[in-house]
C-alpha cells in the first residue's frame, strides 16, 4: 500500500492516520456509553489497522523510479477490490431484507435484525459501497488516462478512499445500533455527515488538481461527468445533513429543517442523489469504458455535451416529484413534474448515443460479454428514465406512489443501469490495470451476464405487478364508497411477489459472487502479459463511428 | 420589495425560466461554434490511443 511512496509522504499518512486515532478517541470519552462511544472505538479500530499497514513498511526502500511517467494505479486497484466487497456485502442484505418481507420470522426476533434496521444496511451497502467506491476507483482511473497525466497527490488518493470506507462502516454499523438521521439514503449521524464533508472536498480538490495538470488540451467529457458528480453530491451532502447534535457526547442530531422545507430538501437531496450519485458518475463510466472496450469513438461527441448540461440543469429541479399531494405548494409539484418530463430529452440523448456507438459493433457485442453488459446497461438506463418521467407524471404518481411499482423503478435503475455498467467497466478495467491479458474466465462473465439479466427482469416484473396490485387495490371503492380491500388484503396479494422478487436478487446477488471470484482469478492465476503495451482490450484498430 | 415568500416565488418564475433559457443559448453555441469541432473530435478519438503511460512535455 505505501510501498510507492517517499519517506516524507509515509510520514503524512501516518500523522493522518494518527490524528483519525485521536478523533476516535475523543468520540470514545464523549461519548461513554453512548453509541457515539461505539463509534469513537470502530473509529479507532479502523484507523490503527491503516496505522498499523503504514508501520509495518515505514522503513522500507523508498520508490527510485520517476513516478510522474506512470499512472498512480494502487488506490484505483484496493478501490475496486473494496467496490466487489460491497456489493456481495450490499447485495446479501438486499436478498435478506427481501426475504423477510415474504417470510418475516427471518428477523429472528431481534432488535438489530429488524427490517427497519437492515433495510438501510442494503441501501447504503450497495449505492455507497459497491456504487461510491467503483465510482471512486473508475474516477482516478479515467481522469489519469483521458488527462494524461498522473494523479496529483500520494497519500490524498488513500485518504480519499479509506476515508470514504470509514464513513460506509459508521453509517452500516450505526444502522444495526439503531442510529439514524431518518432522512432515506442520509441516514448516518451528524459525525459521520462531517467526515464525510473532509473526505468528499479532499476527493474534490484532488480531481481538480489533476485536470488542471492534463496534457490534453481538451477535458473529456467524461470527466464533466465525474465534476459534476463530486461537486453536486458536496453540495446536496451538506445542505441536506444540517442538523444540530443534542450534544457533543451524542450520537443523536436534529435537522435544522422544519415541516415541508425538511421533506422538499430531503427529496431535493434524494432525487438528486439519484442524479448525480447514480447517475452522472456512472455516465462518466459509459463514456469512457464502453468506446474503450468497443474501440470505436463515441457517436456524437457534441451530443454528449448537450446532454451533459441538459442533464445536469435538469436533474436539479426534479425532487419535488417526490411529494406529489403533499403540503408542498402545488405549483413545486408542478415544476417538479415538468422537469422530471423534460429529462427525458438528455437521458434518451445519452442512450441513444451509446447504443449508436455501438452501430456496427453488434457482432462484438454478440461475442463479448463486457461489452454486452455496457450495451445492456444503456438499454436499462433508457427504460427506467422513461419511466421515471412517466411516473413523476402527478395522476400516474397517484398510482403508483407508496408501492412496489416505485422499488421496482429504482431497481431497473440500480441493477440494470448502474450495475451493469459497473460490472462492464470493471471487466474492461481489471485486465488493463493489473496489465493481464484478459479476465481469467470469459465463460464466467457470460453467467454473470445471464444471472444478472435474469435477476433484474425478474425482480423488475415482481415489483411491477405487484406495485399496480397494490395501487388499485388501494383505490378500488364499493358502491357504498367505502375502501373494497383493507390494507392486509393488499399484503397478502403481494405474497408470491415477494418471493419471485426476493429470488430475482438472490440470483442477481449470485452473479456479483461470480464476478468476484473471476475478478480474484484474474488477479492471482493468469501470468503477466509481456507484451501488454496498450491498456485497452487487444482488438480490431479503431474505426471512426460517424 | 419584501423578501417573502410571493417575492421569491416571483423571482424564481421569471428569472429562473431566462437563466435557463440564456444557459441552453451558451451551451448551444460553444457545442456548435465551428473552431471546436476539431477539438471534440480529437478528444473522441484520443482515448483510444493505446499508450499507457502520462505524456511528459
Amino acid at each position: 500500500m505505501i510501498a510507492n511512496l517517499t519517506s516524507s509522504e509515509r510520514q503524512q499518512a501516518f500523522v493522518l492516520a494518527v490524528g483519525v486515532v485521536l478523533a476516535g478517541g475523543a468520540m470514545t470519552i464523549l461519548g461513554r456509553s453512548d453509541t457515539l462511544g461505539v463509534h469513537g472505538a470502530i473509529v479507532m479500530l479502523f484507523a490503527g489497522v491503516v496505522l498499523y499497514l503504514i508501520m509495518s513498511s515505514f522503513y522500507d526502500p523508498e520508490p527510485v523510479e520517476d513516478r510522474e511517467s506512470s499512472y498512480y494505479d494502487d488506490p484505483i486497484k484496493a478501490g475496486i477490490v473494496l467496490s466487489m466487497a460491497w456489493a456481495v456485502f450490499g447485495m446479501f442484505m438486499g436478498v435478506w431484507v427481501a426475504a423477510q418481507l415474504a417470510w418475516p420470522d427471518l428477523a429472528f426476533d431481534a432488535a438489530w435484525s429488524s427490517f427497519g434496521r437492515l433495510r438501510p444496511t442494503h441501501t447504503t451497502g450497495v449505492i455507497f459501497g459497491f456504487g461510491g467506491n467503483a465510482l471512486i476507483a473508475t474516477s482516478f482511473h479515467v481522469v489519469q488516462r483521458t488527462s494524461r497525466a498522473r494523479l496529483a497527490g500520494q497519500v490524498s488518493p488513500w485518504f480519499v478512499l479509506l476515508g470514504y470506507n470509514l464513513f460506509c462502516v459508521l453509517a452500516v454499523s450505526g444502522y444495526l445500533l439503531g442510529v439514524t438521521q431518518s432522512k432515506e439514503y442520509a441516514e448516518a449521524e451528524w459525525y459521520a455527515d462531517l467526515w464525510l464533508v473532509i473526505v468528499w472536498v479532499t476527493y474534490f480538490v484532488l480531481y481538480l488538481r489533476t485536470i488542471a495538470r492534463r496534457k490534453e488540451p481538451h477535458i473529456y467529457v467524461a470527466n464533466w461527468y465525474f465534476m459534476a458528480f463530486i461537486l453536486v453530491v458536496a453540495i446536496l451532502h451538506i445542505v441536506n445533513n444540517l442538523a444540530l447534535p443534542v450534544s457533543w457526547g451524542h450520537a443523536k442530531s436534529y435537522t435544522i429543517w422544519p415541516g415541508v422545507q425538511d421533506a422538499m430538501v430531503q427529496w431535493w437531496y434524494g432525487h438528486n442523489a439519484v442524479a448525480f450519485f447514480l447517475t452522472a458518475g456512472f455516465l462518466g463510466m459509459l463514456y469512457y469504458y464502453l468506446p474503450v472496450r468497443a474501440q470505436r469513438p463515441i457517436f456524437s461527441y457534441r451530443l454528449s455535451i448537450l446532454s451533459f448540461w441538459g442533464i445536469t440543469f435538469f436533474y436539479m429541479w426534479a425532487g419535488s416529484h417526490h411529494l406529489h399531494y403533499t403540503a408542498l405548494p402545488h405549483w413545486v409539484q408542478t415544476l417538479g413534474m415538468t422537469f422530471s418530463v423534460m429529462l427525458l430529452v438528455p437521458s434518451w440523448a445519452s442512450a441513444g448515443n451509446a447504443l449508436l456507438t455501438l452501430n456496427g459493433a453488434w457482432h462484438r457485442v454478440r461475442d463479448d460479454a463486457t461489452l454486452r453488459f455496457m450495451m445492456a446497461a444503456a438499454v436499462f438506463y433508457g427504460l427506467s428514465t422513461f419511466e421515471g418521467s412517466f411516473m413523476a407524471i402527478r395522476p400516474v404518481n397517484s398510482l403508483s406512489h407508496y408501492t412496489d411499482w416505485t422499488v421496482g423503478h429504482v431497481h431497473a435503475g440500480a441493477l440494470g443501469w448502474v450495475a451493469l455498467i459497473t460490472f462492464g467497466s470493471l471487466y474492461t478495467l481489471v485486465p488493463a490495470l493489473w496489465k493481464r491479458e484478459r479476465m481469467y474466465s470469459a465463460a464466467l462473465i457470460e453467467v454473470h451476464f445471464w444471472l444478472a439479466i435474469a435477476g433484474t427482469l425478474i425482480y423488475v416484473f415482481a415489483m411491477w405487478n405487484s406495485g399496480i396490485i397494490q395501487g388499485l387495490m388501494w383505490r378500488t371503492y364499493t358502491e357504498d364508497g367505502a375502501l373494497a380491500y383493507s390494507f392486509v388484503d393488499s399484503l397478502v396479494a403481494m405474497y408470491p411477489y415477494y418471493i419471485a422478487r426476493a429470488f430475482g436478487g438472490l440470483l442477481f446477488l449470485i452473479g456479483a459472487i461470480v464476478g468476484c471470484y473471476n475478478i480474484w482469478m484474474t488477479v492471482r492465476a493468469v501470468p503477466v502479459a509481456a507484451a501488454r503495451a496498450a491498456d485497452v482490450p487487444v482488438t480490431p484498430v479503431a474505426v471512426p463511428g460517424e | 420589495m419584501d423578501f417573502d415568500h410571493q417575492a421569491v416565488v416571483a423571482f424564481s418564475k421569471s428569472w429562473g425560466l431566462f437563466y435557463l433559457m440564456a444557459l441552453a443559448l451558451g451551451v448551444l453555441v460553444y457545442t456548435f461554434w465551428p473552431s471546436n469541432r476539431k477539438r471534440f473530435d480529437r478528444a473522441k478519438h484520443s482515448i483510444l490511443d493505446r499508450d499507457d503511460r502520462p505524456w511528459q512535455k
